[in-house]
């Protein structure tokens, strides 16, 4: 036994380091669910000196950090953030249950993931809100921060609370807890609101004195200058602002120029698994579809595409300096990326050479689509997915959703003899003017695709033998700044109705064996339905809701729709009023005084021509006139 | 070509678990160019092998993995190149260049020694330095070890090769690290207490790894092993 080499060589290395200091102690770290959601210290995180900076922003995606490092729009500003030298902008996500209960016993603050330092020290707390049923959370964020939670009760000393996100289009049923909203792409202002708050700051202005000002920077919201009111219906009768010199519009931010803007290089990569564990390339901003059930595609209107050589440039950079083994694309609608081909090809190439996975967004199914799927994924593993979103063409022209029969059908039958043999098929259910017979339509669509599997793949060809269909349905919600903001949303015994009449559609189907079917909640949606087209009378519900425990609400193991309920019933507000009603061509809208681009009078054009089932053609084909064009940039004709 | 990497791992890293550092590891060599060899077949993944999962909580200065590459300059320049993308926490000690047909790191290991720090300074137990040596003086040290699955007992004497009060407060451990007679030091603390009749848990102390050990005697020695650190391997052979 060598006893002396053992203590020798233990003794030769001796590792004695400053060590990071970590807000959770030791005891606490080794009893939550995954530390490493609560200890910064990733590759590419920032950490600066605090002395040497003159902003700290906290910047917050409210769900999980597996979630919450998945979002592309933090990773971007946290890197402009932090490419300037006077701000040091770190991360924070919620809490999970198990340490969220342990903080609260504790009375332990919230943190920041970089410093380790309290969030209720920093001078803002940006709070992204890219869904409804987050609500709840940014309460307990603020909460655990111990930042009151109605902007109205924060003195001087607390951070600035701000909202961004595709939420904040319609700002109106959290306003209460946000000091401002910022609408819009976030690259173009927040470098003049910093230094707006610094100016502020060293006159020393009050925190009044910085909203006053801030109100006056394009796309800056300050909800608490403003006041609504309501008429005896419930309806808005108008909306008041505190000072004359306050905006009666504000107009979103938007980026012109997607090449020369600011893009994360060096994205932070976390130590655990996150949803989205790859390399993420933006390719445009906005959709020339126009389908009239998707608020992305209005308000990221008008369609923006970056550079090529560019998108090739950052691959190479990004893959570089993280270290991910796989890349994906980033767009709402990849296929109408002019240059697809193209930065594909290169991909494929580059990455091949690398061992590097490319997963490919829902792309149009054709037979370039499937060629470049065949090079990168194991065709006997994946599965393909179209998204007809409505089961008949009628309701299809409807929603102005441009895919035909026809083309899902020839999509499959390439599919099929390329080896696939599995689809997923997404629908919406609830949708204007949908009648028992486009419900059918979904069976019938789902039957169809089964029937040329077996027509296309001879029997001796089929591996096993089968084909595997699986179609989803969601339940529609009508969104703001959507042709549909007008339409009435169905009740969830409708919902359940409408789920229930599907499946019975599918199981009446000669290739039924092969057809899966898969429902949507409707509890959730319901509650989703509300704080869409919310107004400020929610907020008091929302707050109710988490004083008796709602938190996590998009997590259907912790939704508690029966607390909800009783927090409407108790707080006097109508869910009806939100979700059901039909709303009058003339209604005033809670959200009417934020303009994305896309104007009032075509939202209403197009709610006219879907209610006669008339389709509009995309931006690329001919210009609709929508608004956007007054950005000046991007497909818009008047840009060039 | 092989090699054998030796890293330390510590401070706000000991809460990362195995799976992670792996994955972990993965990337930092794709970030640091590392002409690493992949296996064939639809996914292809490096060829990489840690020598032991170190569990949370744990800190280090003894963790080894093996790394196949296609080529390489010189190990002090992979050693440069690794810590260059290492985080706080985890450090490169030492890249050797294994000979052809030597074991992997995981079927090398036999012992590990490890250095229990109380978190107070000291334990509650009068003459530390005695009672261990008392304590392991017994001719056997029966240790009853329960997991979900199994009741097995254990005499954890056969799997302690050292252990004393390197000083007031600090405890240094040798014991079988190997896949079939893996001995925890918390395992050996929890039977220590009952020795004293003082419960120690296992948070009044830190636990690093000091090195992890494999044994040129081999398993046919009758009870004499010969450790040398597992990159000695290289040298050794």
């Amino acid at each position: 036994m060598h006893i002396q080499e053992y203590a020798g060589t233990a003794s030769n290395i001796h590792v004695e380091v400053t060590m990071r200091k970590t807000a959770l102690r030791e005891e606490i770290l080794l009893k939550v669910e995954k530390p490493a959601r609560y200890i910064g210290n990733e590759v590419n995180s920032v950490v600066k000196d605090k002395s040497a900076v003159a902003v700290r922003f906290a910047m917050c995606f409210p769900d999980v950090y597996e979630i919450g490092m998945s979002h592309l729009g933090i990773q971007i500003l946290y890197s402009l953030f932090n490419s300037w030298e006077d701000v040091w902008c770190e991360r924070v996500y919620s809490p999970w249950v198990d340490l969220d209960r342990i903080m609260r016993e504790e009375k332990i603050p919230l943190f920041a993931l970089e410093s380790q330092e309290p969030v209720k020290e920093m001078d803002f707390l940006g709070i992204t809100l890219q869904y409804e049923m987050c609500y709840t959370n940014i309460l307990q964020i603020l909460d655990l921060a111990q930042i009151p939670l109605l902007a109205a009760e924060r003195g001087e000393d607390m951070p600035i609370v701000i909202g961004g996100g595709p939420c904040t289009y319609n700002p109106e049923p959290i306003a209460d807890f946000f000091d401002l909203f910022y609408i819009g792409e976030g690259e173009t202002q927040y470098r003049r609101l910093l230094d707006w708050y610094l100016a502020n700051k060293a006159k020393g202005g009050s925190r009044k004195d910085f909203l006053r000002g801030a109100a006056q920077i394009p796309g800056i919201y300050v909800p608490q200058f403003y006041e609504e009111t309501y008429r005896e219906d419930g309806t808005i009768l108008s909306r008041r602002k505190q000072y004359d010199d306050l905006p009666d519009q504000i107009r979103k931010e938007i980026v012109t120029d997607m090449t020369s803007v600011h893009y994360p290089l060096k994205p932070v990569v976390p130590f655990i698994k996150v949803t989205q564990d790859r390399v993420v390339l933006e390719i445009q901003r906005g959709c020339i579809r126009g389908c009239r059930f998707c608020q992305a595609g209005q308000i990221y209107r008008p369609v923006r595409e970056r550079d090529v050589d560019k998108l090739k440039e950052y691959a190479v950079e990004m893959l570089k300096n993280t270290g991910h083994e796989e890349i994906s694309l980033s767009s709402l609608s990849s296929s109408d990326y002019s240059r697809l081909d193209e930065l594909l090809d290169f991909l494929i190439e580059d990455c091949g050479q690398k061992h590097t996975n490319i997963s490919l967004p829902s792309l149009r199914i054709d037979a370039f689509s499937l060629d470049v799927m065949s090079k990168v994924q194991d065709v006997k593993k994946s599965s393909l997915t179209f998204a007809p979103e409505a089961g008949s063409q009628r309701l299809r022209d409807v929603i102005n959703k441009g895919l035909t029969e026809e083309v899902i059908l020839k999509g499959a039958a390439l599919a099929f003899e390329g080896g696939w043999t599995r689809v997923k098929l997404y629908f919406m259910l609830g949708l204007p003017t949908e009648t028992e017979e486009d419900i059918r339509g979904i069976g019938e669509l789902s039957n169809k695709i089964a029937a040329t599997f077996f027509e296309t793949v001879p029997k001796e060809k089929r591996v096993n033998g089968k084909v595997q269909i699986v179609a989803s349905t969601s339940f529609f919600i009508p969104k703001p700044f959507t042709p549909f903001q007008w339409a009435p949303m169905c009740t969830k015994e409708t919902f359940l109705e409408k789920a229930y009449q599907t499946k019975q559609g599918i199981m009446q189907q000669l290739n039924q064996k092969s057809i899966k079917y898969n429902w949507h909640e409707a509890d959730v949606s319901v509650l989703e339905g509300v704080f869409a087209r919310g107004d400020r009378r929610v907020a008091k519900v929302i707050l109710e809701a988490y004083r008796r425990g709602c938190l996590f609400d998009a997590w259907s193991e912790y939704y508690k729709n029966d607390v909800w309920m009783s927090c409407f019933e108790d707080c006097g507000v109508d869910i009806g009023f939100y979700t059901t009603r039909e709303r009058a061509d003339n209604e005033l809208f809670p959200w009417d005084f934020l303009d994305c681009g896309v104007t009032k009078q075509f939202l209403l054009r197009e709610w006219k021509k879907a209610q006669e089932g008339v389709v509009s053609p995309n931006c690329k084909a001919q210009c609709q006139g929508c608004g956007a064009g007054s950005f000046q940039c991007g497909i818009c004709p008047s840009a060039s | 070509m092989k090699v054998r990497i030796k890293f330390a791992k510590y401070g706000t890293m000991k809460y990362i678990g195995h799976l992670d550092m792996m994955r972990f590891f993965q990337k930092a060599v794709r970030r640091a160019g590392i002409d690493v060899k992949y296996s064939e077949g639809f996914s292809p993944h490096q060829i990489m092998s840690f020598a032991a999962p170190l569990g949370v909580g744990l800190e280090s200065t003894g963790e080894y993995m093996d790394l196949e590459v296609l080529t390489m300059t010189s190990p002090q320049e992979m050693m440069q190149m690794l810590n260059q993308v290492m985080v706080e926490g985890v450090e490169i000690l030492s890249v050797t260049v294994l000979p052809d047909h030597a074991k992997n790191a995981m079927a090398s290991v036999a012992a590990a020694s490890y250095r229990l720090q109380s978190k107070t300074g000291s334990y509650p137990v009068d003459n530390l330095a005695g009672k261990l040596q008392n304590f392991l003086a017994q001719d056997t040290i029966p240790y009853t070890k329960e997991t979900k699955k199994s009741v097995v007992e254990l005499d954890l004497k056969q799997g302690i090769y050292a252990l004393e009060a390197e000083k007031e407060g600090t405890i240094r451990m040798m014991v079988n690290a190997s896949s079939g007679g893996n001995l925890k030091p918390g395992m050996i603390m929890e039977q220590f207490g009952r020795f004293v009749g003082t419960e120690i848990p296992p948070s009044a102390y830190q636990i690093t790894k000091l090195e992890t050990y494999t044994d040129l005697a081999g398993a046919s020695s009758d009870g004499q092993h010969s450790f040398v650190p597992l990159d000695a391997v290289a040298e050794c052979s």
